[in-house]
Order: C-alpha cells, then structure tokens, then sequence
C-alpha cells in the first residue's frame, strides 16, 4: 500500500511515491538548466563583439545544446514534476501508476543524455529547430523522439491519475484551479506531441536513409505545431504556477474562477494556429491565409492572456486587503510579501511577461512585422522574456515554495533567496531589450559573426548595435549570476538544507 | 483557493470590474482584427507573392538563362545582371553565397523568383530589414516596387552550415 504522510506547513495529504517522482523530475530539471545556462553565457559571450568567445564549431553546436537544455528539458521536467504535484498532492491521492511514471522519467533522461552526447561529439549542429534538409545524426532525431514520448507518458499520467482520484473520493465535482490549469497545459501537450511524432519520426527514417527526403515547406509547418505549441504548455503551466504560488504565499482565491477556467480552455482552443506565425515570411502560406492568421485567431488567443492579467492581480489585491491593508489604493501593492522570493518571482515573472513577453510576441506575430523581424535577433529577444523571464521565473519561485513542503527542506543562503529573483529578472530584462534593439536594426539570430568575416562582401550595421549587443553581454552575466544563485540555493538545499520536521 | 476544489456554485455572474476589463480588451481586438487586412491592402509592408514548386535543375537554367541574357559585369566572379523592368528574376541561395548580382531601377515592378538549391536559407534585404525564407524545391515569387535607390546587402539569416556568416551578397538600385 501507499505510504502518505500530512504536510504539518501546508495541511496536504502528500503520497510517497508522488513526493519522490516531484523531487527526481525538477532535480533533474535544475541539473538540466544549470548545464542550459552555462552554454547560454557562452552563446551570450560570443556575441558580445568585443570579447567573441567561442570558435565557429563550438558556437553552433553549444547553441544546438542550449536550445535543447534549457528550452526543452529543464522545463519539461519542471512541467513534470508539477503535473505530479497537481495530480497527487493537490487532490490529496496516489500515483496511479508509479512504475510507469518511473519508466517515463528513464526516458526522459536517457533521451536527454543521448541528445547532449550526441551533440557534443559532432556532426549534429542542426540547432533546435533541426530545419531539413539539414542533417543530424539519427541517434539525435531518436532522442528527441524518446525525450518527447517520455513526457508524453508522464503527461498522459495525469489524466490517469485525475481518474483515480475522482474514483477514491478525493473530489466531488471539478478540480482545483491550479490542477485545472496543469490539465489545460496537458491537453495542449499532448497536441504538440503528436505533432513532433508527426514530423520527427519521418525525418529520423529519412536521416537513416530510409526514406528520400522529408518536404522541407511540410517540415516547417508541422515542425511549428509543435515548436512553437510546446510554449503554450510553458504558457499554461506559468500561470497555474501563478494562481497556486498566490494561494500558497497570499491565501489568494480568484475573484471569479469562471474568468479563469474560461482563459484556460480559449489557450487550448486557439493557441495553436497562432504558432503559424513563424511561417508569415514562407512561401507554403496563402496571402489571405497569413492576413487571416494575424487578424483574427491570434486575438483570441491574447483575449485569453489579458484574462489572466486581470485575474492574477485582482486575486493578490483581494487578498491582502482582507487582511487589513486597505489604506489607499496602493497600501496592499506595498505590503506584500516582496521579501518571499516565491511571491517576488511571481510577481516580476507576471509583470515581464506580460509587458515584455506578450506585447512583444502580439507585435511581432501580425504580418507586417514578422516581415521587419523574422529570424532577427529581436525574436531571440521575444522568447528570453516569455520562456525565461516569465516560465523560468515561476518555476524557480515555485522552487523556494516546495523545498520546505516536498523536499522538507529548509533553504540555505535564504537571505541571496531573496534578491535572486530580482537579480535574475533585471538581467533577463537586460539582455532580452538590448537583443531586440540589436535586431530592430536587423542583426540577425543564429549567427556567429556579424562582421561577416570572409565574405565577398561586407556590411556593417548601424554602430549602436555594438552597444546594445556589449549591454547584452552585461545583462546576460547578471543573469547568469542570478541563475547561477538558484541552482546552488535550490540544489544545496535539497542535499544539505536543514529539514523540515513533517 | 487555488488549491483547493472551488465551492458548489463557482460560476457566479461576472463583476462590473470584469465585464469592463473584457469589453475594453475585446473592442481593441475586433479594432486590429480589422486593421490588419486593411494595413495589408494599403499598406507597402508585404509584397503580394505566389509560390510554384521547382527543380534544382529547372531553376539552375532559369537563373543561368537570365544571367546570360542580362549581364553587365562583374564583382568578385559574381556575375551583375540587369534585367528588363517588369520582367521575371531569379535569385538563387546556395551554401554559401546569393546568386547573381541585381540591378533593378527604381519605381519598377519586378517578379523575383526566390529558391534554394540545397538548405534552408533566410534572405534579409538590409538595411531596409525585409526578410524572406528561400526553401529548397519551392519557387517563392515575390512582387517586387523599390522605392528607394542605393546599394543594398543580402545576408543570410537562417543558419546553413558553418559557413552560414560569409553568406553576403548584393542588390543595387539605380
């Protein structure tokens, strides 16, 4: 039988096996970011003009790796490790299947591993989005592939676990909030990952010379089924982090769950054709059928995202001004909790985001921008404050959350705790504007010299783009120390924190 | 809570607050949704284009074809081609270079037929900053007016293999 124990923080019903499979996906998933941000100083080194670090080689291939560590599997195994906790601690039950959420997890980790060796032994530098017909090895498309059927389990597992406790009484009627917006980030993932098998496992047949080719226009347009879908899940998982780190740290409710629950499902609905946007400067798209995807199904997709924006604050404001700071209209703003960093995380994640983030991302998928900042360094920009600003950010709040309820832990270094989420938004915030600056004037991503030394013919582009590019420099150091201080925080403490009594 | 089953009946009728912050968002959104296509049709920011697919061979004589029948010079063994206004050009992307040189006059209306022969390779005309992907196999036509004269690079910005930086190549407006 299952062995379960009573939070005495939290007052939750926490089962073992769950603990255990929570700890081991986000230790992981750390370890994973930590390899992710070394690469992405790298990267960031090589593209400050004046100190142009790494080789040609070794750019594209760490690039490749960095893509891969910190975009994909830290926060997938992030995303997993919350599945577990919304399924199982949240609802108070077991693991439906623990062994096979073990068998998840080895894939999970034997694919990463695979990828990153691969990689790393060369002849694979085919970056993240592997476009055909550039070839990697074949062990790198089955990595992927066993990486992604891995996660697809575990995320499958949710819905199992969802049925075992509807089944032992664990909830009458709906799920919580925060596990209701974990279920929408499933229901999405399992649509991505249907996508990637779409489109990998040919392109593993052709890279094995079983098949001829693999179209590259279809590569594309599946590809960004799954490529830019994927962040949907990180998009969904981000804001039930929200609602769960504000009930956690505030005793926030929603003001009114209906708003909420309804911006979930319009993610699940409509996200997913606005990732066409990448394809706005192809030829396999339709005039119209780009106009059509700009106007209007991406709207319905923001629509949802300024609900959160309403929802997410109003529940703050509510809860502290019941309990008792109510002066004036800003008394509540002041006395949170800015010194918890589970609280300041979620608050800067929120803010940028959403101004940065999601404006950003609004702006450069309607057509007439895409054609000013396709593949320039200003998309670069975009992500680093949707995926790292504002999901890193989050996942690393709710971090410092669960070490004392799961890990049973106490953080060590607390008082660096409490300026690392400050420190680490400051530099995304940094590094990601002076990026996007860089590729207003259009610098291009991906590219390891914007000299372009050896060419026949040289173009030098406007001299303030040496400066935004050294500022990215800065801001990526401060970044990487603000990173650097939550892996040691998060990892030190789960092996030599002070436990937890519970 | 967020944490906790919400109570029987959870979905209350929404506030004055909520029903504001909805309307004010939705009417911004019917407001783009409508100014895109209009800014499309107005607008100069997208070229009209088509798309046909090709062979590298077909295209390879198309690009030779014209370059034969237009040259005027050439620029480090880079033949400069010339092409009759309103006429169909082809540029050709290939590890690692953009294939020929153009000339266009200003105020004209060219078809530029874009291709690649082997990866994928991103054209971005700078420093107007106009990007366009050229795909293997897929002739991208892309109606083409400058409206403004000089010299212009064309780097590539989709990565290509480890020469993907050198890749630079040139369009003069006369």
């Amino acid at each position: 039988m299952s062995e379960t124990r009573i939070c005495s923080l939290s007052g939750l019903k926490i089962e073992k096996n769950a603990e255990t499979l929570i700890m081991w996906n986000v230790v992981a998933g750390v370890a994973l970011l930590a390899a992710g941000g070394l690469f992405g100083l790298l990267m960031a080194l090589t593209r400050w003009p004046s100190v142009h670090l790494l080789d040609i080689q070794w750019y594209y291939r760490l690039l490749t790796l960095h893509g891969v560590d910190a975009l994909l599997a830290w926060i997938i195994f992030f995303e997993i490790g919350l599945v577990y906790f919304c399924s199982s601690v949240l609802l108070g039950t077991r693991a439906a299947a623990p062994k096979v959420a073990w068998v998840a997890f080895a894939m999970m980790l034997g694919g990463g591993v695979l990828i990153n060796v691969i990689v790393l032994l060369g002849g694979s530098d085919v970056l993240f989005t592997s476009y055909v017909p550039l070839k990697a090895s074949p062990f790198y498309y089955l990595g992927i592939i066993i990486f992604a059927v891995g996660s697809l389990i575990a995320f499958c597992l949710f819905f199992a676990n969802i049925v075992v406790a509807k089944r032992e009484g664990a909830f009458q009627r709906t799920l919580p909030l925060g596990a209701y917006g974990m279920a929408a980030a499933c229901i999405i993932a399992i649509l991505t990952f249907g996508h990637g098998a779409g489109i990998m496992i040919p392109t593993l047949l052709w890279s094995a010379g079983l098949i001829p080719n693999v179209d590259p226009g279809a590569y594309r347009l599946v590809f960004w089924a799954l490529g830019h879908a994927s962040q949907q899940i990180n998009v969904c998982a981000m804001v039930a982090v929200w609602y769960m780190t504000a009930a956690f740290t505030l005793g926030a409710k929603p003001v009114n769950e209906k708003l909420s629950r309804t911006a979930f499902v319009l993610y699940i609905l409509f996200i997913n054709v606005a990732s066409e946007h990448h394809l706005l400067t192809d030829p396999i798209l339709s005039n119209w059928h780009k106009i059509v995807n700009t106007s209007y199904v991406m709207h319905l997709a923001v629509l949802a995202s300024m609900m959160h924006a309403f929802c997410v604050p109003a529940s703050w404001e509510v809860a502290l001004r019941k309990k008792g700071y109510t002066a004036g209209l800003f008394e509540w703003l002041k006395k949170a909790p800015w010194g918890n960093p589970a609280f300041s995380a979620i608050a800067i994640s929120l803010v940028l985001f959403g101004f940065l983030g999601g404006i950003t991302g609004v702006i450069f998928g309607t057509e007439q921008f895409a054609i000013v900042r396709h593949n320039t360094f200003a998309i670069t920009g975009h992500f680093h404050t949707t995926v790292v600003a504002g999901t890193t950010l989050a996942f690393m709040g709710f971090t410092y959350l669960i070490l004392p309820y799961i890990f049973r832990r106490k953080l060590i270094l607390p008082g660096l705790a409490v300026i690392q989420p400050y420190l680490y938004g400051i530099g995304v915030t940094i590094f990601a504007m002076a990026m996007m600056a860089a590729g207003s004037f259009g610098v291009p991503r991906r590219h390891w010299d914007i000299t372009f030394s050896g060419a026949p013919f040289s173009f030098s582009f406007d001299p303030s783009v040496d400066m935004f590019l050294s500022l990215m420099g800065v801001g990526s150091l401060l970044a990487v120390v603000g990173g650097g201080i939550y892996v040691v925080i998060s990892l030190g403490s789960v092996f030599y924190g002070e436990k937890v009594e519970g | 809570m967020a944490l906790k089953e919400p109570e029987r009946i959870w979905w209350k009728p929404y506030s004055k607050d909520e029903r504001l912050w909805i309307s004010v968002a939705l009417v911004w959104m019917v407001i783009s949704f409508l100014f895109m296509p209009i800014y499309h049709l107005v607008g100069s920011t997208n070229p009209p284009s088509e798309t046909y697919t090709v062979t590298n061979d077909q295209f390879q004589g198309l690009v030779d074809k014209m370059v034969e029948q237009y040259q005027v010079g050439e620029e480090k063994g880079i033949p400069v081609v010339h092409p009759e206004p309103g006429s169909d050009v082809f540029l050709q992307a290939s590890m690692w270079r953009w294939y020929p040189i153009l000339e266009f006059e200003k105020g004209k209306t060219y078809r530029v037929h874009l291709s690649s022969m082997d990866l994928q390779h991103g054209l971005s005309i700078l420093p107007v900053n106009m990007n366009f992907m050229a795909l293997p196999g897929y002739d991208y036509v892309i109606t083409l007016t400058p409206n403004k004269s000089g010299e212009f690079h064309l780097v590539c910005n989709e990565y290509c293999g480890l020469g993907h930086h050198m890749m630079v190549g040139k369009l003069y407006v006369k």
